[in-house]
């Protein structure tokens, strides 16, 4: 430690292979902290401030008493309740599907996984096209008989109606997150687990209810976890559904920046968001707890 | 074998997976076809289920109207800057990750992971208000800034995984040979690394290409694609927006070929 001059020529070049990975991770340090850490502690600043940048709650008030605050926590809500249950059942079945090595199961992945890479905004309104009074639904339904005159998806009076229409293209687009998350894990589980199971007689039900879901947990855990975070953040497949028929919590902040111009009532919608979001991480986590003799590995 | 090994349960199996193939693809293929149609299929009902009226008049509409061609371009100049921006900073931050064992690793790792816990709206508010004191606000720059926060820690995770995989006994094989550090990760690990660094490219251009929130808030006249067609939502007419989601949509039918091992491979990795 005294001798420094004794260094051997290797030694040295550890020691620097030592300040080597600092200095890799510092552009990414410095790039997230300048444009993740930093904007975040604004976005609280701005809610909490005026707009003479006095700290006020003159923001949140204005949020709290405009009418559309509760009509967007509703709608926001009522999305996830209907979405992220049915997205879960199905995610896990075509998880399984994935799992069961069917024949052509390269394109059954190929398609599974498209909706991947599609935008709520995409999704959004290639589903309008369905869903609209001279759409494709209505085309099928009279074809079929089962419709005579058109019937209006899109009811603008209808929340239900519009509850249903978004969370189908919701439901489209992003029940593959899910699976992805749930297939990985699947995968990790060891197959001799689930054979040993049908050794002794296990049926199928049995085998997902004692086998596979408990071995699953922190799969299930992270894609909860990860979908319920970005269901409040729903927001264009919403507007090109419904246009200005419903509104979401995002919408709401999307607005009060881009049409009121007012970025301090905006940044308190988002940090509900956030809020929301954090709990909704906890409850998981807090629900779902593994605890740590029982996990795998 | 998860499924029921009986004929019955292989079938019903065979059965659910086409039916969910079928819901996945069909809007896929109705905004396709409306796509490449007359602009009077578009409006007709009941409507053809065929593609009885493949034509280019939606499309050529589309692409005419106002500002559509430059957010296209746009679009696809905001993708190459946050592409490069990305993994520029992030390749050797993921490298590291991958590397070396330090104090502070797995902090790191751990805030990157964590970086997902936060929605990405909350950054772009005062993102936007801060580009207006700095002067690019309306720039495609400034959507590229924005894009590179949303992509980078999944670049960083995406790459260390990728570099992970690859055997560090090539590089220190190369170094006795007489390669330096940087010349044994440039000439040994990275072109090994080429096949998940363009994956990790392709998850960064599936999310710059689509962002819709930050790219509308952050542009007011310098649209990209999603935030101009998210502007002209409740003005523009039908065939325009079909042709529009269809362009919002076509990548994924491409991208999603490329990366489909890599999705499951590293996405589950990185999900843990």
């Amino acid at each position: 430690m005294t001798t420094i001059a004794q260094e051997t020529p290797l030694a040295r070049r550890r020691r620097r292979w030592e300040v080597l990975p600092y200095w890799l991770i510092l552009p990414t340090v410095v790039y997230l902290g300048l444009f993740f850490v930093w904007p975040m502690i604004q976005g609280f600043g701005l809610a909490l401030r005026d707009e003479s940048g006095n700290w006020s709650f003159t923001a949140i008030e204005t949020m709290w008493n405009d009418a559309a605050f509760p009509e967007a926590m509703s709608f926001t809500f009522l999305l996830i309740a209907v979405i992220v249950p049915i997205q879960f059942v199905l995610a896990f079945g075509m998880a399984l599907l994935l799992n069961a090595r069917l024949r052509g199961s390269g394109l059954i992945l190929y398609i599974f996984l498209l909706p991947l890479a599609i935008s709520d905004l995409a999704a959004g309104i290639a589903w309008s096209a369905i869903f609209t009074e001279r759409g494709y639904l209505n085309t099928i339904l009279g074809g079929v008989g089962v419709l005579e005159q058109p019937f209006i998806f899109l009811d603008p009076t209808s929340k239900t109606q519009l509850v249903i229409a978004v969370a189908a293209a919701e439901i489209w687009r992003s029940t593959t997150f899910m699976m992805v998350i749930l297939f990985a894990g699947l995968q990790a589980i060891p197959r001799d687990y689930i054979e040993a199971s049908e050794v002794f007689g296990a049926g199928f039900f049995q085998r997902v209810r004692h086998v596979i879901l408990p071995m699953l947990k922190p799969s299930i855990q992270v894609a909860l976890l990860l979908r319920l975070i970005f269901a409040f953040e729903v927001f264009a497949v919403v507007i090109a559904l419904t246009g200005s028929g419903a509104t979401v919590l995002a919408a709401e902040s999307y607005k009060w920046q881009a049409t009121n111009e007012n970025e301090h009532v905006a940044a308190a919608y988002s940090i509900v968001i956030l809020g929301l979001s954090l709990l909704a991480a906890a409850v998981v986590l807090l629900v779902l707890r593994t605890p740590r003799e029982r996990r795998l590995k | 074998m998860a499924l029921p090994r009986l004929r019955v349960g292989r079938l019903l199996a065979y059965v659910a997976a086409i039916a969910i193939a079928v819901f996945i693809i069909a809007p896929i293929y109705l905004i396709t076809i409306s796509a490449f149609s007359t602009f009077d299929a578009v409006y007709e009902y009941p409507k053809n289920l065929l593609p009885s009226h493949l034509s280019m008049e939606s499309m050529n509409i589309f692409l005419d109207s106002d500002g559509v061609k430059d957010s296209l371009w746009r679009s696809v100049w905001v993708a190459v800057l946050t592409i490069v921006a990305c993994l520029g900073i992030g390749t050797p931050a993921g490298y590291a990750l991958a590397r070396f064992t330090f104090k502070g690793a797995n902090p790191f790792q751990l805030a990157l992971v964590s970086t997902r816990a936060f929605p990405l709206i909350i950054i772009a508010i005062p993102l936007a208000v801060t580009y207006l004191q700095v002067g690019i606000d309306d720039t495609i720059y400034g959507v590229a800034l924005a894009h590179v926060a949303f992509t980078l820690p999944l670049t960083v995770l995406v790459t260390a995984s990728v570099f992970a995989g690859i055997s560090y006994e090539l590089e220190e094989a190369a170094m006795t040979l007489g390669c330096s550090r940087f010349s044994a990760f440039s000439r040994v690990a990275l072109p090994l690394a080429l096949p998940g660094v363009a994956a990790a490219a392709i998850f960064v251009f599936v999310t710059t290409w689509n962002e819709v929130f930050a790219a509308a808030l952050l542009t007011f006249t310098n649209r990209t694609l999603p935030a101009q067609m998210l502007a002209a939502l409740d003005t523009s007419p039908l065939p325009y927006r079909l042709a529009g989601g269809f362009f919002l949509l076509a990548p994924a039918l491409v991208v999603i070929f490329f990366i489909r091992k890599y999705l499951v491979s590293t996405w589950g990795r990185v999900a843990r």
